[in-house]
C-alpha cells in the first residue's frame, strides 16, 4: 500500500492511500498531490537508506511520498 | 517515476530562491574554513599583542591588558555561541503533536541514528560531504576526519510544525540535494568542534561527539 502523507501541525495527516492496481484511489491520491504543490508544499519521496527524492507528479509506485513545506536559511 | 528522479537531479526546489548564491561544495567548504581560521587570528592576535605590548611598556595599565585580554577571549566565544546556537531549541514546542511527528521521523531515521535523537535532540546523518547533526533551526556538518565544524541556520518555513517535523523537514531537503541543502542554508561559523561543544546545550553534547567520531573514522 502506498501512501501519501503531508507533514502539519498535527504531526503528519495521511492525505491518501493506493495500491498500483487501484486506478480510482490512485487518480484521488494524484488530485491531493497537486492540490498540495499548489498550497506550496513540495513533493518528496522518501526512499530509504538516507536518499530522498524530490518529486513534481505522484509516482504510483512509490512506498511513501511526502509533502513537506519549503525550507529557509535563518 | 523517471520524471520524478529528473526533476530532482535539477537540486532543490529551495534553490530558486537564492540564485545569487555560488553552490556550497567541499571546496567552498575549505576555502570558508581557512578564511574562518584567518578571521579567528586577525580579531585575537591584536588585543593579545596589544595586552602583551602595554604589559611591557607600563606594568600600571594592567587594567587594560586585563580589558585587552578579556576582547581576544569573549570575540571568539560570542562567535561559537552564535554557531552552537543554530542547534539550540526554538518554537512553539506543540507538544500535542510531537509524538506522531516522532513517529515519522524514527521511520526515517535508521535505528542507531533514532536512538542518538531521541536522546539528543539532533538527528544524525551521513552525506557525501561529511557528518551531519540536524536539529529544529539548523545543522552541523563535520567534514571528514572531525577536526573542523560548519554550523549552517536553516529551518522551515512553517511555525506551526511540531519540533520534530522541522528536523523531518530538514532530513529530506538534506537527503533530495546535499550540496544544494548547504548553498540555502545559511553558513553561521566554522571552527574547531570544542569551540561549539562547550556552548551546546548539555543534552545535545553525545550528539556532537557521536558524530565527531563518524567523521574521524571516514
Amino acid at each position: 500500500m502506498s501512501r501519501l502523507i503531508r507533514m502539519d501541525a498535527t504531526g503528519h495527516s495521511t492525505l491518501a492511500e493506493w495500491t498500483a492496481a487501484d486506478d480510482a484511489a490512485f487518480e484521488a491520491a494524484a488530485r491531493e498531490f497537486r492540490d498540495g504543490l499548489e498550497q506550496g508544499y513540495i513533493g518528496v519521496l522518501d526512499q530509504g537508506e538516507g536518499r530522498a527524492e524530490q518529486v513534481r507528479e505522484l509516482p504510483r509506485d512509490a512506498g511513501l511520498v511526502i509533502m513537506r513545506r519549503p525550507i529557509a536559511g535563518g | 517515476m523517471a520524471a520524478a528522479v529528473e526533476e530532482s537531479r535539477a537540486g532543490l526546489a529551495e534553490l530558486a530562491q537564492v540564485p545569487w548564491r555560488a553552490p556550497t561544495d567541499e571546496r567552498f567548504l575549505r576555502r570558508y574554513a581557512r578564511i574562518w581560521l584567518a578571521w579567528t587570528f586577525a580579531y585575537t592576535v591584536p588585543f593579545l599583542g596589544a595586552g602583551i605590548v602595554l604589559m611591557a611598556l607600563e606594568p600600571l595599565a594592567f587594567p587594560v591588558v586585563l580589558a585587552s585580554l578579556a576582547h581576544a577571549w569573549i570575540i571568539p566565544e560570542l562567535y561559537a555561541f552564535r554557531g552552537a546556537s543554530v542547534l539550540r531549541v526554538k518554537g512553539p514546542r506543540n507538544a500535542h503533536a510531537e509524538p506522531v511527528a516522532q513517529g515519522l521521523l524514527g521511520d526515517l531515521l535508521g535505528h542507531e541514528s533514532r536512538a542518538l535523537q531521541r536522546a539528543t535532540g539532533v538527528a544524525l546523518e551521513r552525506g557525501s560531504m561529511g557528518v551531519w547533526l540536524v536539529g529544529e533551526a539548523g545543522a552541523l556538518l563535520l567534514p571528514a576526519g572531525g577536526r573542523r565544524v560548519h554550523c549552517f541556520c536553516v529551518r522551515a518555513t512553517d511555525r506551526t510544525l511540531p519540533p520534530a517535523d522541522r528536523i523531518a523537514h530538514l532530513l529530506l531537503a538534506l537527503r533530495t540535494d546535499e550540496r544544494g541543502f548547504a548553498t540555502v542554508a545559511n553558513h553561521a561559523f566554522c571552527g574547531a568542534p570544542w569551540r561549539v561543544r562547550r556552548r551546546l546545550p548539555v543534552p545535545m553534547r553525545p550528539g556532537l561527539d557521536a558524530a565527531r567520531a563518524v567523521a574521524r573514522a571516514a
